[in-house]
C-alpha cells in the first residue's frame, strides 16, 4: 500500500488529498483504493487523475528570424505527461522558425512522442525591410 | 588591455608595457577628479588611474550631497579652510561646468533646552571659520521654514549658503572637462604597488593591474597625487615613512520617492549630543529625500553593504529632528565608506620624506564641497614643482548631457524633429529619453555600465529603480558599444548582468 | 491641439478593453496611447496559459488572451498610438489636457471629453523592501526577469532563489527551471502564498521547490555579483528569529513581493488616492474625484485575474460612453461603502443614488486567511445579506453585488459596509 498527499488546486481551498493505492501497476486508476481528505467531487476526480495520469500544458519560447521580435512564445497544443516536461523543452530547445508566425501554427509535431504538437501562441510579423 | 586614452598627444614618452606621464593621480572620486581638471589648465602630460570601471565609483557616489556651510569643522583645521573657500567657489564651478547645485539652506536643529549653549558654539564655530549668513532662530520662525520640524525642536542654527549638489554630475563633470584639456583617464586600472625611481630626476615607478585580468602595466611619473580614498594609506606608506591610518567609516542611507522630497525644504541636520552626531535629512537636488548617514567603523574597505542594525538605526535616528516621515516611500537604501584618517583632519601637501608625492588623503565630510579647493591647492603644489605654465588652450566650459526636461514644450519638440530619439522615453519613472541615454554612452569617458548610464542620466535611478528600462538600456549599450548584451555589467568587471545559460542555438523548424 | 472623444492611457488588457466597450456603446472617436511598441502590456511577456477561463472558457496564454482583444479593437478600427507616452495629465470640466511624446510627433496635447486611467501597475523593487547588504549584480525583480527570458531570450543566471510567492513569483520559479536554472527555495515573508493554489502546485510541487512560508531574506553578499542570501524565520511581527537563518548559495535573487499601481500622473492630476489600493478613489461608474475621469485595470487595484480587469475595463469603457454622451458626471455620490473588519478596501469607495446599471459589482480584497466565514452587507446598520465563503485568501479577489432596486428602496441610504463574519 501506497499513501501520498496532494493539493487540490480545484478552487482557493487547497484541501489536502490522500490518495491511497496498492502496489499492483495500474494504469487505469484500478489500483486506488481511496481518496480521503477532498471537500467536494471535483477533488476526488482531481487526485484520481494526478496520481495515475498528472499531464500539462507546457509553455516555452522559440527563436523567430526576421521577425518583429527575437522569440515567439509557444505551448503544447494539449496537455502532455508531465514526465515528459522536459522531453518537451528539450525538443523545443533547439527550433528556429521563420516570421512571419501566427497563433495555432504547428512548430513541432508529435513532441517527445505524445502525439501532441506544439503549437505558435502568439503573431510575430516579418520585420520592415 | 588597458583602454586606449581618448587624448593621448601629451604622453610625453611611451616604450612597450610603459606608459610615462608628468603627473599621475590615483583616484577618480571627487578630489581626483577635481585635481585632473585642475592640472589640465597646465602643459603637464596627467594621467588617472581608476581601479572603477567608471569615474565616482567609491564615497564619491555614496555620500549626503551636500554642499556644506563650512560651520562644522575646527577651526584652524585643513577641513574647515577648504570648506569654506570650495563654498564659495561653487557657483561659479557648477555654471562653468554645467553642474546641477541649489543653495537651499540648512538648518541644525537644537531638541532640548539645555543644548542651546552647544548650538551658540556652532554658530561661534562658523563664523571663526569665516560661514557669513548665520543666526539662530526660534522655534516660530523655524516652524514657518519648516513646517515638517520635530515638535521638539527648540530652535535651530541656520545657514543659508549650505547647497545640495549630484556628486555623481560633479565628479563626471570635472572628469569630462579634465579629458577634453588633455588628460588621460584609465578606467579599470587598479594600482599594485609604487616605488621611486633611481634614474636622475626622480619620479615614480606605478604597477597596475587591468581590473578582473592580471594583466599588469607599468606606469611612471615625475608627480603622483594621491587621491585613492580609503586606500590612500596604503600608497603614501608605500613611499613615505611618515604614515597614514586611513579607517573606512560606513555611512548607511536611505533615498525615498520624489513623492517624499518636498517634506523639508532645507537640509535638516541635528545638532550634535550625547546621542551622537545624528543623521541629515535633505531634499536631494533631482527633488528626492534623502536621510543619513548612519557612522561605523569598519575593517573591510569594501564594506559597502547595509545592515539590518544600520537601516533600524537610521528609522529611529531621522524622527529626532523630523517629524512624519514617510518612510514607507524609501526607494532604496546604501552604504557609503568615508575615508577616516587618524588625525581628524585632510591630508593635503607634499610628503615630507616623499618628493613629488602630493597626498590628498582622508577626504571625508566635506570633502565633495572642499574638491575644487583641495585640487587649487595640489595644482599649486605640483606647478611649483614641475614649473608648469598655464596652456593658452584651456576648455574651462563643460556642457552636460542635454536635458530634455528643461526645455520649453515648443524647444522639446523641435530637439525632437532634429533628434527623434529624445522623443523616446526609456526611463518612465525618470522620464528619461533614449537621447539622453545615448549621449551618456557616446561622450568621452562614456557609460559602459548600467550604473554608469544611471549616473550620468538618472535613467533607473526612480521608484521603479530599472525594473522597467534595464532590458531596453542594455540594448542601448550592446548597440553602441559595441558589445554583447552578456558582457554588460552592472558595474564593471564580475558583475554581468546576465550570467545564466547561453542564448538558445539556431536550428531550423517550423513544419 | 488635436481633439479626441476619449482617451485611453494605457494599451494592455484594461485599455483595449475599455476601448472595445466604448466603441461599443456609440463612442467612435478614440484614442489609446501605449508607451511599447505594441499592444497588450505585460500580457506579451506572461507566456504561461491559465488566461481567459472566464471570458473566454478557454486557458489561452497571456498574449493570446491579449490577441483577442487587439482583433477586436482592429475590427472596430480603434486607433492605438504606440511608442508614445503619456507625460502630464490635467483634469478639466469641460476637457481634459494629455500631454504626450513620442519619435514621430515630438511633444503634442491632446483635449479629451473623457479619460481612462489604464496604466496598469510595477513590481516593489528591492530598496523597497529594506532588505540589508551589498548591492550587486542578480537582484531582479520576477517581472524584469520575466521579460528578459521570454521577450529577449536571456537568461539572468543558473542558481536561483525567489523572495515571494506573488504568481509571478511562481511562475518565473517554473519557467527558470525549464531553461535550466535551478531554483533553490520560494521565500514568503507571510505565513500564507500570494500566490494561486494551482502555481503553488504546478510550478513549485511539479519541480521539487520548497516553499518556505513566514520566511524572508536578511542579506545579501556579493560585491559585483550576488553570490548568497540569508534566509530567516519571520517572527509574528515580521521581524527575523535569531538563530533560524541559512545560507543560500545562489548567483540571482528574483523579487515578487507585490505590485504597486502606476498613479504618477493621477497623483499629477490632483486625482483622490485610496492610501490602501493606491489606486484612485472611484465611484461605482469608475469614475475617479476628477469629472469624466475613469480607471480601470490594475491602475486602480491590483487584480487576481485578467478576466476581471476585463470586466471592470468594459464598465469603464460603457460608463465613459455615456459620460461623452450626456456631458455629465455621475459623480457626486453619497452612499459611502465602508471597509471594515477583515475588509482591506473596497472598489468602488462610493455609489452614486441617481446611477442606472442593475447591479453594483464591489470587488475587494481580505486582510488574512478566513475559512468558513461569511461576507456580511448592511445599508446602514441593517443587515441586508450573507454569504458563506468556505475560504478566502489575500491573494484573490472578493466580489458583492448590489441590487440598484435594492438600494433605491432605501432613499435616506448614507453607507453600505461590507466585513467579513465569523460562523454564529
Amino acid at each position: 500500500m501506497k499513501q501520498q498527499e496532494l493539493t487540490c488546486i480545484g478552487c482557493p481551498l487547497g484541501c489536502t488529498v490522500t490518495v491511497t493505492t496498492n502496489d499492483l501497476p495500474g494504469p487505469d486508476g484500478e489500483n486506488i483504493l481511496s481518496v480521503t481528505g477532498n471537500t467536494c467531487p471535483r477533488g476526488d476526480s482531481y487526485a484520481r487523475k494526478e496520481v495515475t495520469c498528472p499531464t500539462r500544458i507546457v509553455t516555452s519560447t522559440v527563436r523567430v528570424r526576421g521577425g518583429t521580435s527575437p522569440l515567439v512564445n509557444v505551448k503544447t497544443a494539449s496537455a502532455i505527461p508531465r514526465d515528459k516536461i522536459f522531453d518537451c523543452m528539450n525538443a523545443i530547445k533547439d527550433v528556429t522558425v521563420t516570421a512571419p508566425v501566427h497563433i495555432g501554427d504547428r512548430i513541432l509535431s508529435n513532441v517527445a512522442g505524445t502525439d501532441v504538437d506544439v503549437v505558435a501562441a502568439r503573431n510575430i510579423p516579418s520585420a520592415e525591410v | 588591455m588597458i583602454l586606449p586614452p581618448l587624448f593621448s598627444f601629451r604622453i610625453s614618452c611611451e616604450k612597450e608595457n610603459h606608459t610615462m606621464y608628468d603627473i599621475a593621480i590615483i583616484g577618480a572620486g571627487v578630489t581626483g577628479c577635481a585635481i585632473a581638471r585642475e592640472l589640465s589648465r597646465y602643459d603637464a602630460s596627467v594621467c588617472v588611474l581608476e581601479r572603477g570601471e567608471d569615474v565616482c565609483c567609491g564615497t564619491s557616489k555614496a555620500n549626503s550631497a551636500i554642499l556644506h556651510a563650512g560651520f562644522d569643522a575646527a577651526p584652524g583645521s585643513l577641513k574647515a579652510e577648504f570648506n569654506v573657500r570650495g563654498n564659495a567657489m561653487m557657483d561659479a564651478l557648477c555654471e562653468e561646468l554645467d553642474i546641477p547645485l541649489k543653495r537651499n539652506g540648512a538648518l541644525v536643529v537644537c531638541t532640548k533646552e539645555e543644548d542651546r549653549p552647544a548650538l551658540a558654539q556652532l554658530l561661534d564655530r562658523g563664523v571663526t571659520n569665516g560661514v557669513s549668513g548665520l543666526r539662530i532662530i526660534e522655534r516660530n520662525e523655524l516652524i514657518r521654514m519648516e513646517p515638517s520640524v520635530s515638535d521638539d525642536a527648540v530652535c535651530a542654527l541656520y545657514a543659508p549658503g549650505s547647497g545640495i549638489v549630484c556628486p555623481f554630475e560633479m565628479t563626471i563633470a570635472f572628469a569630462e572637462n579634465a579629458c577634453a584639456n588633455g588628460v588621460s583617464f584609465f578606467r579599470d586600472t587598479e594600482v599594485l604597488s609604487l616605488h621611486r625611481t633611481t634614474e636622475a630626476g626622480g619620479g615614480y615607478e606605478i604597477r597596475t593591474v587591468r581590473t578582473g585580468t592580471e594583466t599588469e602595466h607599468i606606469f611612471t611619473a615625475k608627480i603622483i597625487v594621491n587621491a585613492a580614498g580609503v586606500y590612500a594609506d596604503r600608497f603614501n606608506n608605500q613611499v613615505s615613512s611618515r604614515h597614514l591610518h586611513i579607517t573606512a567609516r560606513r555611512g548607511e542611507y536611505f533615498l525615498l520617492d520624489k513623492t517624499a522630497g518636498s517634506h523639508v525644504s532645507r537640509t535638516i541636520f541635528q545638532l550634535p549630543s550625547a546621542m551622537g552626531k545624528g543623521v541629515l535629512v535633505t531634499p536631494t537636488v533631482h527633488g528626492n529625500l534623502l536621510i543619513g548617514p548612519t557612522a561605523g567603523d569598519v575593517e573591510d574597505k569594501e564594506a559597502v553593504n547595509t545592515t539590518q542594525s544600520g537601516l533600524s538605526a537610521l528609522t529611529a535616528s531621522c524622527a529626532r529632528s523630523v517629524k512624519d516621515i514617510p518612510l514607507r516611500q524609501v526607494i532604496t537604501s546604501f552604504a557609503g565608506l568615508r575615508a577616516h584618517e587618524e588625525g581628524g583632519d585632510f591630508i593635503v601637501g607634499e610628503a615630507s620624506d616623499a618628493p613629488g608625492f602630493i597626498n590628498a588623503a582622508g577626504i571625508e565630510s566635506p570633502g565633495l564641497t572642499s574638491a575644487p579647493a583641495i585640487a587649487e591647492r595640489v595644482a599649486a603644489i605640483a606647478k611649483d614643482l614641475l614649473s608648469l605654465r598655464e596652456k593658452a588652450d584651456f576648455i574651462p566650459v563643460r556642457r552636460g548631457i542635454l536635458r530634455p526636461q528643461t526645455l520649453t514644450m515648443e524647444e522639446r519638440s523641435a530637439l525632437i524633429r532634429r533628434h527623434p530619439e529624445y522623443g523616446a522615453i526609456v526611463c518612465r519613472c525618470e522620464m528619461i529619453s533614449e537621447g539622453e541615454i545615448l549621449d551618456a554612452i557616446r561622450r568621452p569617458l562614456g557609460a559602459r555600465s548600467l550604473d554608469a548610464v544611471k549616473r550620468r542620466t538618472r535613467a533607473g535611478m526612480g521608484r521603479c529603480q530599472s525594473g522597467f528600462c534595464s532590458p531596453r538600456t542594455m540594448e542601448l549599450l550592446a548597440r553602441e558599444v559595441p558589445m554583447a548584451v552578456t558582457e554588460i555589467t552592472k558595474s564593471g568587471a564580475g558583475s554581468a548582468i546576465l550570467t545564466g545559460v547561453p542564448p538558445k542555438p539556431q536550428k531550423d523548424g517550423k513544419e | 491641439m488635436k481633439n479626441h472623444d476619449l482617451v485611453i492611457i494605457g494599451g494592455g488588457p484594461a485599455g483595449l478593453a475599455a476601448a472595445v466597450s466604448a466603441k461599443d456603446h456609440g463612442i467612435d472617436d478614440i484614442v489609446i496611447i501605449e508607451r511599447d511598441k505594441e499592444p497588450g502590456g505585460i500580457l506579451n511577456q506572461c507566456i504561461h496559459n491559465g488566461f481567459g477561463l472566464h471570458t473566454f472558457g478557454e486557458e489561452l496564454t497571456g498574449p493570446e488572451y491579449a490577441d483577442r482583444f487587439i482583433c477586436q479593437t482592429a475590427a472596430r478600427k480603434i486607433t492605438c498610438q504606440l511608442n508614445t507616452m503619456v507625460m502630464d495629465l490635467k483634469a478639466g470640466p469641460d476637457f481634459k489636457t494629455v500631454t504626450a511624446i513620442n519619435r514621430k510627433d515630438g511633444i503634442f496635447q491632446i483635449h479629451a471629453k473623457a479619460v481612462i486611467l489604464a496604466m496598469g501597475c510595477r513590481e516593489r523593487p528591492r530598496g523597497a523592501l529594506n532588505i540589508p547588504g551589498t548591492r550587486p549584480a542578480g537582484i531582479f525583480s520576477a517581472g524584469t526577469a520575466q521579460r528578459l527570458v521570454n521577450m529577449e531570450g536571456l537568461m539572468p543566471g543558473r542558481e536561483v532563489v525567489i523572495l515571494g510567492s506573488g504568481d509571478i513569483g511562481l511562475i518565473m520559479a517554473r519557467r527558470m527551471t525549464l531553461e535550466g536554472a535551478h531554483v533553490s527555495v520560494v521565500a514568503e515573508l507571510q505565513p500564507y502564498s500570494g500566490g494561486l493554489k494551482r502555481n503553488i502546485v504546478q510550478c513549485l510541487n511539479d519541480f521539487g521547490i520548497p516553499l518556505k512560508l513566514s520566511h524572508t531574506v536578511t542579506d545579501i553578499e556579493g560585491t559585483d555579483r550576488l553570490c548568497a542570501v540569508t534566509i530567516a524565520q519571520a517572527g509574528p511581527d515580521g521581524r527575523p528569529v535569531p538563530g533560524s537563518e541559512t545560507r543560500y548559495p545562489c548567483d540571482t535573487l528574483l523579487l515578487s513581493c507585490g505590485l504597486i499601481p502606476e498613479n504618477e500622473l493621477t497623483r499629477g492630476a490632483g486625482i483622490r488616492i485610496d492610501p490602501v489600493t493606491q489606486g484612485p478613489v472611484v465611484s461605482d461608474s469608475l469614475e475617479t474625484s476628477a469629472e469624466g475621469i475613469f480607471a480601470c485595470g490594475n491602475v486602480l487595484h491590483v487584480h487576481d485575474l485578467v478576466d476581471y480587469v476585463s470586466l471592470e475595463a468594459a464598465a469603464a469603457g460603457k460608463n465613459a460612453a455615456r459620460y461623452i454622451r450626456g456631458g455629465r458626471s455621475a459623480a457626486g455620490g453619497t452612499i459611502a461603502i465602508r471597509p471594515e473588519n477583515g475588509v482591506r478596501y473596497t472598489v468602488p469607495a462610493f455609489i452614486s443614488p441617481d446611477g442606472t446599471d442593475e447591479t453594483v459589482t464591489v470587488r475587494f480584497r481580505v486582510d488574512r486567511i478566513y475559512r468558513n466565514h461569511t461576507i456580511a452587507v448592511y445599508f446602514d446598520n441593517t443587515p441586508v445579506s450573507r454569504r458563506k465563503r468556505p475560504v478566502m485568501a489575500p491573494g484573490e479577489m472578493e466580489q458583492v453585488i448590489l441590487d440598484r432596486k435594492k438600494l433605491a428602496a432605501s432613499p435616506d441610504l448614507h453607507s453600505v459596509t461590507i466585513r467579513i463574519e465569523a460562523p454564529a
